[in-house]
């Protein structure tokens, strides 16, 4: 268990370095990147002096291979840089969008959880039937629907006309406002989560050694409990962690509409305003998430299924 | 005989949308940039407007129609982009191994690594907005599924008695590859392709959305989206129909690819019990 471990980290740290470089290389080496924050359509706004003396104080008019190192060595002590807008520390501006972003994440996976796996398993132990067909209608139209559409009905719906649900924002934290954004963005991955489900499910009902323990004369329940529930554990929870990871990223546009405040919409935020240090900094976050949240989803895979560990 | 629910509903969605924005300018019944007649503006679903007119007066049945033609370009083209450079990349990894093959899970995994939204931001972030941006913003950015799968499905074909004859008989690499393995793989990339279509046009509409695709004036149902935000508590029905476009059109392409992988995924048949 340890060795697959220590396996599965030596993957992941050579990714994240990679990464690092490739959003190194697209906002620092990439000429350009930094002259069009100053400017307004193509035209430089302040004088060609002070321009050269922002790079110099901003540090950019070291060579490449200098400002990438220093850029690896301050990512090991945790510093990102400093805020082309507001001259804060990087760190500091992602700290306090982190936990947002995670609470939306987190409320929508468990939505979709709730509902998806559920309706899958369903859709699985009746196939071919007319539940089965609805409910793979309800999976493909929540995976077709855009999500900012659907928060924007919802919206209307709930917060304006029935009054029920606040709008938009992030309240004092509680419930309420939590409601419509995990909604908005749970809905795709519950479809992707129930036709998996379905999928897995099928696939190991199928299975001789589920056909042996039924010519057994195991009762139904037991099959369902032991067998089919434990295989198709594996797969699922690939899939939810996969999900989790990947509704991180997908936040962005539910947290604009709703004007969450988490990293998503900061993200958004900094590329309109061309801050590049806070938009590589919530890039290299986003991304730590992601394969933080695959390594615990494949350490859980392998404790159980022990056929993992071996991969 | 089996009548494929999906594959059909699939093709007439898609098709609808796509008749749709070919015919726009026929079909629409205002220009949908310039004909802006403030009298007009916020006017509710009726027999003159067929789905009421925005904050500008525009009409925005002719708007949806008109944005038809570049969501739908969005999506076609930079699908193609993406398939194009996943399986020169998969193909040629999985054919000749080796280093390059190294290489190129390399990268592979860390574009998997980045969430394919977040990472269209970031090249538009350096890029001037415009649509040749948005296109290689995205063209950039899905290829990473389409390569690990050409990639997989190269390396099961490869020791295959076909190829191991054509490489006997002289035959250059390249030319085995397009001629004798490219055809064999062509049917889970193109589903994927299919499926992927629609995650483009999303895409472009969530980055129109945030302002960071196409701009307005022009009509790009993502930006009619973002706009019928503000107007949510005076005119909502500007939120109903750009929205309804996007989703029968990524509907259609998802039914569409999932008949399609029916067809042409044997794998995938033999769940369909």
């Amino acid at each position: 268990m340890l060795s697959f471990l220590l396996r599965r980290l030596m993957q992941t740290v050579p990714i994240l370095v990679a990464v690092a470089g490739l959003i190194f290389v697209l906002f620092s080496v990439i000429p350009g990147s930094f002259e069009s924050s100053l400017m307004d359509d193509g035209k430089s706004m302040i004088d060609e002096q002070t321009v050269q003396r922002i790079r110099k104080e901003l540090g950019l008019d070291q060579p490449v291979a200098v400002r990438f190192v220093r850029y690896v060595g301050s990512l090991a002590t945790l510093d990102l840089g400093t805020s082309f807008r507001t001259r804060q520390p990087v760190t500091t501006v992602i700290a306090e969008r982190l936990w947002p972003t995670l609470k939306l994440a987190l409320a929508a996976t468990l939505f979709a959880v709730v509902l998806g796996i559920p309706l899958g398993f369903l859709a699985a132990m009746r196939p071919g039937t007319l539940i089965d067909s609805a409910s793979m209608v309800v999976a493909v139209s929540g995976l077709s629907l855009p999500k900012f559409w659907l928060g924007l009905l919802l919206m209307y719906l709930f917060a304006l006309t029935l009054g029920w649900l606040p709008s938009f924002g992030y309240g004092n934290g509680g419930i309420s406002h939590l409601i419509l954004p995990a909604i908005a963005l749970g809905v795709s991955p519950l479809g992707l989560l129930a036709r998996t489900t379905r999928a897995a499910v099928l696939d190991i009902m199928n299975a001789d050694f589920v056909r042996t323990a039924r010519s057994k004369g195991m009762s139904e329940v037991r099959v369902v409990r032991w067998h089919l529930a434990r295989n198709a554990l594996v797969i699922v929870l690939t899939t939810v962690g996969l999900q989790f990871g990947s509704v991180i990223g997908q936040a962005v546009v539910v947290e604009k509409l709703f004007a969450w405040p988490g990293l998503g919409s900061l993200l958004v935020d900094s590329v309109s305003l061309r801050d590049i240090p806070v938009v590589q900094g919530c890039i290299l976050t986003l991304v730590l998430f992601f394969l933080v949240v695959n390594l615990v989803v494949d350490v859980l895979a392998a404790l159980v299924d022990p056929r993992i560990r071996y991969t | 005989m089996k009548i494929r629910v999906n594959l059909w509903l699939g093709a007439v969605l898609f098709v609808t949308v796509v008749l749709a924005g070919i015919l726009a300018p026929w079909l629409a019944h205002t220009d949908p940039v310039m004909d802006a007649n403030l009298m007009n503006a916020e006017t509710p679903p009726g027999a003159e407007f067929w789905f009421g007119t925005d904050a500008q007066g525009r009409d925005i049945y002719s708007r949806v129609l008109h944005g038809a033609r570049i969501s739908l370009t969005v999506g076609i083209v930079t699908q193609l982009i993406n398939t194009v450079i996943g399986v020169a990349l998969g193909m040629s990894a999985g054919y000749w191994g080796g280093w390059w093959d190294d290489v190129v899970s390399g990268l592979t995994n860390m574009m998997l690594a980045i969430p394919s939204l977040v990472f269209a931001l970031a090249v538009m972030a350096i890029l001037t907005p415009g649509l040749t941006s948005l296109l290689i913003a995205l063209g950039l950015t899905n290829w990473s599924h389409t390569c690990r799968l050409s990639r997989a499905a190269t390396l099961s074909v490869r020791n295959q008695g076909y190829i191991r004859a054509a490489q006997v008989l002289g035959f250059s690499d390249l030319h085995i590859m397009m001629r004798e393995v490219l055809p064999n793989i062509a049917g889970p990339i193109i589903v994927i392709g299919t499926l992927g279509m629609g995650g483009a046009v999303l895409a472009e509409a969530s980055l129109s959305f945030l302002g960071l695709g196409i701009r307005p004036p022009y009509p790009s149902w993502g930006s009619m989206l973002s706009d019928a935000r503000d107007q949510i508590t005076t005119a909502p029905w500007v939120s109903i129909f750009p929205g309804l476009a996007i989703f029968i059109t990524v509907l259609g392409l998802n039914l569409l690819g999932d008949g399609l992988r029916d067809i042409l995924d044997p794998q995938d048949r033999a769940r369909r019990s």
